[in-house]
């Protein structure tokens, strides 16, 4: 019998398996569950999209494009930047066309990081980030939020935790589980503190169509200095409601896209040649359908908010993503606990807060891509639960 | 959009919505819900609230039928007097007037075949005006007032990124 365990890279072992992952495998033993646990829109990907897909492959156009995608695309998302964070990236050596959001941050840690350099993750914060930099040999320095700073990074945190060895600092804005968007001025300050060190940012802006309010998404690129320090990330999975046909994008400076593109040619060659020309669509005809899922998340987000604040689980305004991120220490459950409790009792899958960083603990993810009637319903048994945690309590 | 903007498209989306959740997903008070309401009922914007009925699941003999009615204007009304007089028969359910090939669009239903042909042959068509009438009888149903009768499916899984 070959032992596994002394073949396998211990490094890769020492990787925990995602605690979204984790509560997955809890949230599929039961039957009859109402999940607010979801990270994709609950959109079917716009028809125009599917029907170029379609067109596309009548047309039996299924070769490997070039390395960095399709010019036409690069082209495409050139303009949507420039419209988008009004900065004009070079289509033809400034962006990568990639498998996903995903790919295009595994590409900038890789191209940045080398053994013991630290990355800065603000967290709480989607789950990918720490891993891809171990993976790296980076060393993952966790950057915690705070709920009385509306989960925003601020510059004396950042100051806190820059040592000679920082490399990167990842920003992900707006953020995945809490909903945090960092404006204008927040951004100022923190390139207050990066110009002029030799730290590079890692700016995730999956989330960036979903921004709600008055004041539209800015990107880190649009403040003086930043762009030359700065990789872009985005992608269609969000925003276009396109999650799985794994399309994503990175901008940034010549140098650093050469790099990243040499990983990705030997990796990955190219990106599904479909889906781009799917894309392409997406970017040029699709602002429409952008905006109205827009629009239909920013109900649900002010309804879900009140409800979850009207139930007693205070929870601060989210400003973009489609979670909400409610503090559920007035139980005195621990996330995990809660949600265990949740599901068993009540039959409603959302995420605990650790599952995003330690400081997560005592609060849970909770998804609003979900049409109104389920909400409802959920919240519903949500209100149940607690009542029913109250009495126990008083018992 | 302005707030009756999106007053108005989560009307049509559900008209029973309590008036509580209507005003917390537009951030606005519930006074301020009723009164843009009665505004756009009494402006004529809204003129009733009424229930998508899925008619052949409620009555599985029930027909309706889409009729293409050709008409001679009248001199001094123009169509306005023939849509009133067609609009005001029970069986008619809707009544447009049309660019095109034809004047009238008029939706009938009846609680049988026979009743719609009836309708058609005795009342319509002998109206004096009508030239001709063009009855198509609707065959299924798939999508009313933004409402689709099959719902998609979710395909995502329970909990994911």
């Amino acid at each position: 019998m070959i032992d596994y365990d002394k073949i396998l890279s211990k490094k890769v072992k020492d990787i925990p398996f995602s605690g979204i992952r984790k509560f997955f495998d809890i949230a599929a033993s039961y039957k009859d569950v109402i999940s607010l646990s979801v990270g994709e829109p609950d959109f079917k990907t716009p028809w125009a999209i599917r029907k170029e897909a379609i067109k596309t492959l009548e047309k039996g156009k299924t070769t490997y494009t070039a390395n960095a995608g399709l010019e036409q695309l690069r082209n495409a998302i050139s303009d949507y930047l420039l419209n988008r964070v009004e900065t004009r990236y070079d289509p033809k050596k400034e962006l990568i066309v990639t498998v996903g959001g995903s790919e295009a941050i595994d590409l900038a840690v890789r191209a940045i990081v080398d053994i013991g350099d630290e990355v800065l993750i603000p967290e709480p914060s989607f789950v990918c980030y720490s891993p891809i930099v171990s993976l790296a040999n980076g060393v993952p320095i966790p950057i915690e939020t705070k709920v009385e700073n509306n989960f925003k990074l601020t510059p004396e945190q950042l100051k806190a935790h820059i040592t000679p060895k920082t490399k990167l600092l990842i920003l992900p804005y707006p953020n995945n589980p809490t909903g945090a968007v960092m404006r204008k001025e927040d951004l100022e300050a923190i390139a207050e503190v990066l110009r002029g060190t030799d730290i590079m940012v890692l700016s995730d802006e999956i989330y960036s169509e979903l921004t709600y309010g008055a004041q539209k998404h800015i990107s880190i690129v649009q403040i003086e200095g930043m762009k030359e320090r700065t990789i872009l990330i985005n992608g269609f999975s969000k925003a276009f409601s396109m999650t799985g046909w794994r399309l994503g994008f990175s901008a940034a400076p010549e140098a650093v896209t050469k790099q990243m593109l040499k990983i990705h040619q030997y990796g990955i060659m190219s990106s599904p040649s479909v889906s781009q020309y799917a894309a392409i669509t997406a970017l040029t005809e699709c602002a429409e359908d952008v905006a109205r899922m827009r629009d239909e998340y920013d109900l649900r987000r002010r309804l879900i908010v009140k409800g979850f604040n009207d139930l007693g689980l205070e929870c601060f305004e989210p400003e973009g993503a489609f979670y909400i991120f409610p503090s559920i220490k007035s139980t005195g459950l621990s996330s995990q606990e809660f949600c265990e409790r949740l599901i068993e009792s009540h039959r409603v899958a959302v995420v605990p807060g650790d599952a995003f960083g330690k400081c997560g603990e005592g609060f849970i993810r909770v998804s609003y891509a979900y049409s109104l009637n389920h909400i409802n319903t959920a919240l519903e048994r949500i209100g149940e639960f607690l009542k029913e945690l109250r009495n126990d309590n008083k018992a | 959009m302005t707030m009756k903007e999106k007053l108005v498209n989560i009307l049509r989306q559900d008209a029973r919505m309590p008036i509580g959740q209507i005003a917390a997903m537009l951030g606005v008070s519930e006074a301020e819900v009723n009164n843009m309401m009665k505004e756009l009922e009494a402006s004529g914007i809204i003129i009733g609230y009424t229930a998508i009925i899925n008619e052949e699941e409620f009555d599985k003999n029930a027909v309706s039928a889409f009729i293409e009615v050709r008409v001679s204007p009248a001199v001094n009304c123009g169509y306005d007097d023939i849509a009133a007089e067609i609009a005001q028969y029970k069986e008619v359910s809707s009544v447009y007037l049309m660019s095109g090939g034809y004047d009238l669009a008029v939706t009938v239903k009846g609680s049988n075949l026979r009743e719609v042909a009836t309708f058609v042959s005795d009342r319509l068509a002998p109206l004096d005006g009508v030239l001709s009438a063009t009855t198509h009888f609707i065959l299924h149903r798939y999508k009313e007032k933004d409402k689709m009768f099959v719902s998609e499916t979710d395909e995502r899984g329970l909990v994911s990124p």
